[in-house]
């Protein structure tokens, strides 16, 4: 009784929890409502982040250790094999490469232009993927380049074999990318095959979209190529997103059920690249090439 | 004295639970991930409520938006909420059994997950799918292991 008693004392002393919780709950709702309109919690954001980054950097260090230790101790046979492939890779691109120099010169010959048909890509960095986040269906990663790299929110992010999202939020020396498979992503896509237009949504499964927004008529079969079409100003066009995997038409939605997937190879090595293309360039996003004329 | 050697063991076991929680996984694993660093600061809540206090709440949900949140104080305001409970009811659930207690437990880590499921909703982002709720049941399933932790705590205080 007397050390009930004493217990509740001391557990009574100062501010009451009520009180204090009260208080707690009323600054994160302050906070909450403050970032939900935007504005200077972002830099805060950036800041804080900057201050995570060496958590990060501690908390990928066993992830580093353990593949330095694989690749140190990988057999000298392996190696050499992924050697060769890696050779034979190389000649097959140069031979691409070649035949892609002579069609261009030829597409600038047809078509007259005075322009010089660079690629839209005037430069990229690679990045390495220091987390994940693939927790409530979310797709994002976080990687090693930030602002100090001259990355900016919005920007084209390829990893091998196709594009891969954009980057979110930029921290110092970090960025957040959100990927195509996010459910908060979408992407204006073209089907290669026939130049159709539509919206490739993520579905929050790895590698996983979904193409809600098309006819039941629409002519399209599993295996078609999608690229960015380079509308809605933020990927540039022609990057190939991915490849349709299941076509499913029932009479009973006016819609056909289209499920696509990724074509970049996230799972393969642990580096994306962040690309930076030329405004000007016929490829461009639609609105940074040049803005749209308002409907009269 | 004790009370300083007992703050630090505090701020490392949350740090540990902090890293363990956002330490990068495979999807299977993380799906079933305990979320280690809501339960440190339930167990600290109820075995020394007067060090941490809801302030500890408040400060790793802070860490916990700075590193996945998808809008701010979101984590902050569910772990205030269950750093509240937990001390309101510390001395009622510290004598309790293992059994209740991971009970106790479970329906703290339910609130937590509804409280960020709600500011998701609200503020438009994606809620995931039912994998969301899994956390609760294997956090609620490991807190008897916290059993031998908290008699060495309590022995440690005497």
């Amino acid at each position: 009784m007397s050390n009930a008693a004493s217990s509740r004392n001391i557990s009574q002393r100062g501010t009451p929890p009520g009180l204090r919780f009260f208080s707690y709950a009323v600054l994160a709702l302050a906070i909450m409502w403050l970032d939900q309109r935007g504005g200077w919690l972002d830099t805060a954001r950036f800041g804080l982040s900057a201050v995570a980054y060496p958590l990060r950097i501690a908390l990928e260090s066993p992830i580093s250790a353990w593949e330095w230790t694989r690749d140190n101790f990988a057999e000298r046979a392996a190696l050499q094999n992924e050697n060769f492939e890696l050779r034979e890779r190389v000649r097959a691109l140069e031979l691409l490469a070649m035949r892609r120099a002579d069609l261009e010169r030829e597409n600038r010959a047809l078509r007259n232009l005075q322009t010089s048909s660079a690629d839209v890509a005037q430069k990229w960095m690679s990045a390495r993927i220091i987390a994940t986040d693939n927790s409530r269906a979310r797709q994002r990663y976080t990687v090693d380049r930030g602002a100090v790299h001259q990355i900016v929110k919005g920007q084209t992010v390829i990893a091998g074999g196709g594009l891969a999202g954009q980057a979110l939020r930029v921290g110092p020396w970090s960025t957040e990318i959100i990927l195509l498979s996010d459910p908060e992503h979408a992407v204006p896509v073209q089907i290669a095959r026939t130049g159709q237009r539509t919206l490739a949504l993520g579905t929050g499964r790895e590698g996983e979209l979904t193409l809600p927004l098309l006819p039941l008529q629409t002519d399209i079969r599993e295996g078609d190529l999608l690229v960015t079409s380079g509308l809605g100003g933020v990927f540039p066009a022609g990057y190939p997103v991915a490849t349709v995997s299941r076509v499913r038409r029932d009479g009973a939605s006016p819609l056909a059920q289209v499920d696509a997937k990724m074509t970049a190879a996230l799972d393969r090595d642990r580096l994306v690249a962040f690309i930076w293309f030329d405004t000007a360039h016929p490829s461009a996003p639609a609105e940074a090439a040049r803005a749209v004329e308002p409907p009269r | 004295m004790i009370g300083a050697t007992v703050r630090s063991r505090l701020i490392l076991s949350t740090l540990a639970a902090f890293a363990l929680q956002v330490v990068p996984l495979p999807w299977w694993l993380a799906v079933v991930r305990p979320p280690l660093a809501v339960i440190t600061v339930i167990f600290w809540s109820l075995i020394a409520p007067r060090i941490g206090g809801i302030g500890l709440g408040f400060l790793v949900g802070l860490a916990l938006d700075v590193y996945r949140g998808v809008i701010f104080g979101q984590h902050a305001l569910a772990l205030s909420f269950v750093a509240y409970v937990a001390i309101r009811q510390h001395l009622i659930v510290r004598n309790k059994t293992m059994f209740e207690q991971a009970l106790f437990a479970g329906g703290l880590l339910f609130a937590f997950e509804a409280i960020t499921w709600a500011v998701d909703g609200w503020t438009g982002h994606a809620t995931g799918g039912w994998t969301r709720w899994l956390p609760v049941v294997t956090g609620a399933l490991i807190w008897p292991l916290t059993a031998g932790w908290q008699a060495s705590e309590n022995r440690a205080r005497r």
